[in-house]
């Protein structure tokens, strides 16, 4: 029985595994659509990102002359960082074997991996875009990461776990109520998600105006697979986010591993979620204008200050 | 191991009475330093690792004592090897086992003479670090104290024809003095008056002070460890003095130096002083969160690459103060578990220092070689030049920045969930306090990534900002094998930090009484408290990573191809851009300054339009300087202008002085 539990919950694990990384370009295609109609234009379908990314694999890679193999190599880390940390935070299950080698500290840890590799290889070629890109992007993140990890804290100050399934359980199979330390956490998180993913009002993912761009001045000099998979791996990260926001502060409807019937419903759920994040998401860039590089850090700012008063009002309040 | 009746201490006793006759054989043998760069570093080396395994031995062990027949008539030296010294001793061991097979390739530049004056100081600083953790009484220590400090002042000033160097060693020299006078004062103070015989630890140990006492003999060691730890504002020597040594004894100072401070806080605190006071755990975990911030933050700015190290020790040295506060205020409130927890995260911190910053400082030590310029400014794109160095740099580097699965990523780890557990002390205001210092943790974390990638990014990465920097040779295989053995060591302390943790739990029992029983259980999860509350497996998570990327190369390559072509770089259109237009290491530091500017002195020239020869020059000072220092270094300058009205170097006047005292004299007794 032992062993049949741990085999389920390996496949379930590797379910998982599969599962985000085929669906995130779809999440990306989604916000996409969703802006397109905000704009009144038709937009290119939800599709579009396969469509991208199998054109980016079939193309010959080209990079520079002086490009060093940590250039080469660095795309392969992040789609790893990336694809290993989408797929650890419980999504429709809860119990996924592998997030006990990683609790949410880690799960931090691995995202900064990806972003200091990210900003090593961006400098690599010595061109103004990129070390300029690499300079910012660590500049939003230094302010971002803390105000990531003061919302996990509160999420596990009230779950007593700093374990993923754990927090989620903890949140999600308790009867419904309103913690007023996680409003403050969950308000922190939605600036982090869009400072982190790369999105207005802390950047602009179509933009290529060299006095506003973050993340699309470090990948400039990528071409090809080493682009797809980057892009890729920006979508899993939005996908991530979107599923910790989901696990954090809307966790009803996960299933314990092995419930096979409430898992349809599971998977219904977390469709829905998505699609109301995504358009959300969408709805709130539409609305909103970029800020000035200089303002960046005040926003996050902002978010670091509202996660520090969330585990705070937990102090106070114990709730 | 006592049926052969051979106990730790006594190894430990021939390897430093080893490492002086080396020392002194490198004095004899200035006419060849072939001689002591090929034989002697590596005996030492050799020294170091048997240091290091003499000290995994005693970490298990009962403490030995050994009184030697030298000393004061009343008071012999006191030697004692406890789990707390062998923990430090595996540290020193093992960190300069790295250093000394680097330098045996590093000084070889170096003419004889001075070489040989270095072998000495070098190895009578290692003695004076080993005896400082064995010493047992106030005397023994104060002489190993002074050894190091002297050892190590000879060694800043070992280029002393620059005058920023003598500069440099003095400021040092001095502030290292004040800091001992502390330390003795805080001996005299938990001595209590007893008599001579009272300035053994055991005596100390044995004494019942006050809480007034107690407390005025805490404050007074942590005055004298966190001078020579370079806790802010005690700080102002470190980034001036580190850089000043050559590569290999800078690495020392931050690697291991540092460390005997730690070591002197917890041996008084834990160890000396029966009891402790709550508050004592605040004021050392303020002054820890209010040193790594400014550590860090001063980093982010710096434009000399060993400077830029020396600033981020002292944030480490913050960390590691924040971890004793913790301490502290876990230990007084009987939180027992907590209290292993955060000394635990303490002493892994030290370890993982003590490795990647020596790492990190003999690398900068082989680009000095390779390309004589400290400046990040005047380097760059040196990964093609020194691919060993660069990839050794980059795991020192990824450690430094707190990324898993490395060792810097476990301690910061351990520190965070000491955090995450101490809700439930009786005392509120501390409870209030405890979130507003993990997010203070976090944040010099994340700036430390910052720093970080700013260090690595412009030195090794882009392109080479000076023509010279075509021809820079790589480290030679004697650097190269110093680099390694760290590296591998960061690495190694990241993968099996429940092997590490079991040690430790040792120091723990011996220190405060209480460990982390349970992560023990499971060899390949590290879970503190128990699995349910947190984990941590670096050995699965790099497996994973690892696992997941290669699937990806192969997929990518099966089921596309891997077509690769090489081309210049886009240049936007304007095709006249050079290396020089890259950004710097100050840009780097531009949005850093910005932000925190109220904490910096900055003073920028900006040229106008109109210049013929534009010049841009900026610079950050450190405004504690002009607010603390200064005032005390005019004020002294007054006091002896004053003092010279009376000195004129004139033999009459003198006698004149001498008629006048006893006249003087004569008239009032």
């Amino acid at each position: 029985m032992e062993y049949l539990n741990l085999i389920l919950a390996i496949l379930f694990q590797l379910a998982q595994l599969l599962l985000v990384v085929l669906l995130a370009p779809l999440l990306t295609g989604w916000v996409n659509q969703c802006q397109a109609w905000l704009q009144n234009r038709s937009g290119a379908g939800v599709l579009q990102p396969y469509r991208v990314l199998r054109k980016l694999f079939q193309k010959d890679a080209v990079i520079a002359y002086n490009a060093s193999p940590l250039f080469r190599v660095t795309p392969y880390i992040v789609f790893g960082c990336m694809w290993l940390a989408a797929a650890i935070i419980p999504i429709i299950a809860v119990d996924l074997p592998f997030s006990q080698a990683a609790d949410v500290i880690a799960l931090v840890g691995v995202f900064a991996v990806a972003r200091v590799f990210l900003a090593l290889a961006a400098m690599d070629i010595g061109t103004a875009f990129g070390s300029l890109g690499a300079r910012r992007e660590m500049l939003v993140s230094f302010l971002a990461e803390p105000a990531l990890l003061m919302v996990f804290f509160t999420a596990s100050m009230i779950s007593h776990s700093t374990q993923m399934p754990r927090i989620v359980d903890a949140l999600a199979h308790h009867q419904f109520m309103l913690y007023p330390s996680l409003a403050f956490a969950a308000l922190a998180f939605v600036i982090v998600l869009l400072a982190e993913n790369a999105r207005i009002p802390v950047d602009n993912p179509t933009t290529h105006l060299e006095l506003t761009m973050i993340h699309e001045a470090m990948i400039l000099e990528y071409s090809a697979r080493h682009l797809a998979l980057i892009e890729w791996a920006s979508s899993l990260k939005l996908f991530a986010y979107i599923s910790i926001g989901i696990a954090l502060f809307l966790p009803h409807g996960i299933v314990a591993v092995g419930n096979w019937a409430g898992l349809p419903l599971a998977i219904a759920f977390l469709l829905l979620k998505m699609l109301a994040a995504g358009a959300g998401l969408a709805v709130f860039e539409a609305i909103s204008a970029k800020l000035r590089i200089f303002r960046a850090p005040e926003f996050l700012g902002t978010a670091f200050l509202l996660a520090v008063l969330g585990l705070l009002i937990h102090f106070l309040l114990g709730a | 191991m006592d049926a052969v009746g051979i106990l730790p201490l006594d190894v430990i006793g021939w390897l430093v009475q080893f490492w002086i006759a080396l020392g002194t054989a490198g004095l004899a043998l200035q006419r060849a330093p072939r001689l002591i760069n090929r034989v002697i570093f590596p005996l030492s080396a050799l020294t170091s690792l048997l240091l290091a395994l003499a000290g995994l031995w005693a970490l298990a062990a009962a403490p030995n004592i050994l009184v030697l027949p030298l000393g004061l008539p009343d008071l012999p030296f006191h030697l004692r090897l406890d789990p707390l010294s062998a923990f430090f001793l595996i540290l020193l061991g093992g960190a300069s086992l790295g250093v000394s097979l680097y330098s045996a390739g590093y000084f070889k530049a170096m003419a004889g003479g001075t070489l040989g004056l270095v072998c000495l100081e070098y190895h009578l600083f290692l003695v004076g670090m080993t005896l400082v953790l064995l010493a047992d009484d106030a005397y023994m220590f104060m002489v190993a104290w002074e050894t190091m400090a002297l050892s190590s002042y000879f060694l800043v000033t070992t280029d002393h024809n620059i005058p920023e160097i003598r500069k440099a060693g003095y400021l040092y020299l001095l502030i290292a003095h004040v800091g001992a006078i502390a330390i003795l004062l805080s001996f005299g103070v938990m001595q209590g008056g007893n008599g001579i015989a009272a300035y053994t630890f055991d005596a100390m140990r044995a004494a019942h002070l006050t809480s007034f006492w107690s407390s005025v003999a805490f404050l007074l060691a942590l005055f004298g460890f966190g001078a020579k730890a370079g806790v802010v504002p005690l700080h102002v020597w470190l980034p001036e003095a580190h850089p000043a040594a050559p590569s290999p004894v800078s690495a020392l100072m931050s690697g291991v130096m540092l460390k005997t401070a730690i070591y002197g806080i917890l041996r008084v605190t834990f160890d000396l002083l029966g009891t402790q006071l709550w508050w004592w755990g605040v004021l050392a975990l303020a002054l820890g969160l209010i040193t790594a911030v400014f550590g860090v933050m001063f980093a982010a700015v710096q434009g000399d690459m060993k400077r830029l190290l020396a600033y981020s020790s002292i944030e480490n040295i913050g960390l590691l103060l924040v971890g004793i506060g913790l301490t502290i205020i876990f230990h007084v409130y009987g939180k027992d578990a907590l209290a292993a927890l955060a000394l635990t995260a303490t002493l892994y911190h030290s370890l993982n220092h003590a490795f990647f910053k020596s790492l990190l400082f003999i690398g900068t030590g082989a680009i000095l070689h390779a390309t004589g310029e400290r400046n990040m400014g005047r380097l760059g794109g040196l990964i093609h030049h020194m691919p060993w160095a660069a990839v050794l740099m980059l795991v020192g580097v990824l450690a430094i920045a707190g990324l898993p699965p490395l060792n810097g990523f476990v301690s910061e780890w351990l520190l965070l969930q000491a955090f995450l557990l101490s809700p439930g002390l009786p005392n509120s205001y501390i409870n209030m306090l405890v979130p507003v210092a993990a997010a203070v943790i976090a944040l010099a974390a994340a700036l430390a990534a910052y720093v970080m990638v700013k260090f690595y990014g412009v030195i090794f990465l882009g392109q080479p900002r000076e023509k010279a920097l075509e021809h820079a040779h790589d480290a030679d295989l004697w650097e190269r094998s110093g680099m390694i053995w760290l590296a591998l060591a960061c690495v190694a302390l990241g993968l099996a930090p429940v092997f590490v943790v079991q040690q430790i739990d040792l120091v723990s029992h011996a220190l405060i009484g209480s460990g982390l029983g349970n992560a023990a259980t499971n060899w390949v999860f590290l879970a503190p408290v128990d699995t349910e509350r947190a984990s941590y497996s670096p050995l699965y998570f790099l497996l994973a990573v690892l696992g997941v990327m290669l699937l990806t190369t192969i997929l990518v390559r099966r089921l596309y191809h891997g077509r690769l072509r090489r081309s210049a770089a886009w240049d936007c259109g304007f095709p006249a851009q050079t290396a020089r237009m890259q950004d710097t290491a100050e840009g780097f530091g531009q949005p850093i300054r910005r932000i925190f500017e109220p904490f910096f002195k900055i003073e920028r020239e900006v040229p106008s339009p109109f210049d013929t020869h534009p010049r841009y020059h900026g610079q950050t000072e450190d405004r504690l300087w002009y607010i603390l220092y200064l005032p005390v270094k005019l004020l002294t300058e007054k006091l002896s202008s004053l003092a010279s009205l009376l000195q004129h170097g004139r033999i009459h006047l003198y006698l004149a002085y001498t008629f006048v005292t006893l006249i003087v004299l004569l008239v009032f007794v």
